[in-house]
């Protein structure tokens, strides 16, 4: 090719050529954000609407003391937020024996042993096809009385085995997911099985196995309402409780649902800053 | 354990996967301070030779001694042997989520006990002898391939290991590093390290090796000084490997 005659044509410069205004063109973010204002309004309309049609009462501004008080300058939590520490209190020893008990089972499922493996498939497979009902039944009426345990308890357990049995599938995915070149590097320099595990595939397994362990952290607070059907008293309880005395059912389950969205989303965007956070120390 | 054991000693040693043999009846025998160099074509085994020796490979056939000892499936055993067998890979296998001197000091800490501040001379003093000791506190993803691969070689030294085997150090490099590499490799034999290098290098094989080892099919078909594989090999497949091997120097 002739340099000389193609530079004619068009100059060839090393400076990028001006960004374009992306408000202006089709990829616009302004359009974006007018669609979602369009949609959430047309969502409250309907709702509101609706409410109008049945004659609802609103009632708001009794919710706030459900919520907390302040009397004489004391802060007093509400039925709602103590339901809700009641709920975190569950998640926080669910989500620590949900760990034990997949990364048990990840190692079980993936070791040598044929027991090991039969133990972790019959496991998985009995915890996954059954209805998470069910389990906490099993848990409350046979496994607690047997094993003396009150209902708070049963919960946590029955929670922990159900995630559990996705956390495994989390865990080992993300310990295969590591090369086999690291698995033999560090057996090449003489590691034992546990110090390769703890120095070696761990900590390379673990930024791969966070988002989706968030997302599971995140069912499990979802799934700790169903502890309201053995009356452990926590937020989905007390907004049972609170529905019944007042008869506030919209005003109540919004509260209780957006207390469940505030804490999900901001678990979700701290991970995220965890992430990038992670990412950047690399 | 005394000096009169050869380094390593292969008989008869067999290997299968599934039905596909990889090894056939292996006879090998590498005295203190001998450089021997594996080469044949792709598939033939010579890879899944040196990985018996550190038993990343099960041999199911025939005896490895080491050193005298006879390399079994006690933990104890294999760990013992991997102490004193420092290995290079192809890929350098680096663990990327740690620092070079980090990657340096794990074995020695966690496998031969040794203090933080110990560990971390000696590999300050394997990190200059492959010429990287200022880079020390860098990641490997921040290294090109050939330092990453000199890296490794130093990571391996760390363990102070009576023999080193290199597994095709050269393969995955640009031209441009492959040098560097050989360079520390050639030093170290200088120093009487005892090694089996699996390689493609003809070069460094000529220069370095007291012993050359062909390989064809999973089986052993030539073994001699250079001098005599390179001017005058006696079997067809070696004389059809050469040709090919050498046909572009």
């Amino acid at each position: 090719m002739d340099h000389a005659a193609h530079s004619e044509v068009e100059p060839v410069s090393r400076k990028r050529p001006p960004r374009k205004s992306l408000l202006l063109t089709r990829k616009s973010p302004l359009i974006d954000i007018a669609q979602l204002i369009a949609f959430v309004g047309v969502l409250v309309w309907l709702i509101l609407a609706g409410a109008q049609a049945m004659e609802y009462n609103w009632q708001w501004y009794r919710v706030d003391r459900y919520i907390y008080r302040i009397i004489d300058g004391e802060f007093i939590p509400g039925p709602l937020l103590r339901g809700l520490g009641v709920t975190i209190e569950i998640t926080f020893y669910s989500m620590i024996i949900t760990l034990v008990i997949s990364l048990a089972t990840a190692l079980l499922r993936l070791s040598g042993s044929v027991s090991g493996r039969l133990v972790a498939t019959v496991y998985l497979e009995a915890i996954r096809n059954t209805p998470l009902l069910i389990q906490l039944f099993l848990f409350y009426f046979v496994l607690a009385p047997i094993i003396g345990i009150d209902r708070f308890w049963a919960g946590v357990l029955c929670l922990a085995f159900f995630e559990g049995s996705f956390g495994a599938e989390i865990i080992r995915a993300g310990l295969q997911s590591v090369p086999r070149g690291q698995y033999e590097a560090a057996d090449a320099i003489g590691l034992t099985r546990r110090d390769r595990l703890r120095f070696i595939i761990l900590p390379q397994a673990i930024p791969l196995i966070l988002p989706p362990m968030t997302g599971l952290v995140i069912s499990l607070i979802k799934h700790s309402a169903i502890l309201s059907v053995i009356a452990v008293a926590e937020l989905t309880t007390q907004g049972l409780d609170l529905i019944s005395e007042t008869f506030m059912a919209f005003e109540i389950w919004f509260t209780v649902g957006a207390i469940y969205l505030v804490i999900t989303v901001s678990l979700s965007l701290l991970v995220s800053w965890i992430e990038h956070r992670a990412a950047i120390g690399r | 354990m005394n000096d009169t054991n050869p380094m390593l000693e292969m008989r008869g040693v067999g290997k299968w996967y599934g039905d596909f043999c990889a090894l056939y009846d292996v006879n090998l025998k590498l005295q203190r301070a001998e450089r021997m160099v594996i080469c044949g074509p792709s598939g033939s085994g010579k890879s899944t030779v040196i990985r018996c020796v550190n038993r990343l490979e099960e041999h199911q056939a025939g005896q490895i001694l080491l050193d005298g000892v006879e390399l079994t499936e006690d933990t104890r055993n294999i760990e013992r042997v991997r102490r004193e067998v420092g290995m290079v890979f192809q890929h350098f296998n680096l663990f990327p989520h740690l620092s070079i001197l980090d990657n340096l000091t794990l074995g020695p800490i966690r496998n031969l006990k040794m203090p933080k501040k110990e560990a971390r001379e000696l590999a300050l003093h394997y990190l200059e002898r492959v010429r990287i000791a200022e880079q020390a506190g860098k990641y490997p993803g921040e290294m090109s391939g050939g330092q990453q691969q000199r890296v490794a070689i130093a990571r391996a030294l760390c363990m102070k290991p009576k023999l080193m085997l290199f597994d095709e150090p050269t393969s995955a490099l640009d031209p441009e590093m492959i040098s560097g590499v050989l360079d520390v490799m050639v030093e170290l034999a200088g120093d009487g390290m005892t090694m089996i290098c699996v390689t493609h290098e003809m070069g460094f094989a000529r220069e370095v090796a007291d012993t050359m080892v062909f390989m064809d099919r999973g089986e052993i078909v030539e073994v001699g000084p250079p001098s005599e594989f390179f001017n005058n090999p006696t079997s067809d497949r070696a004389r059809l490997f050469l040709s090919q091997i050498l046909s572009h120097h």
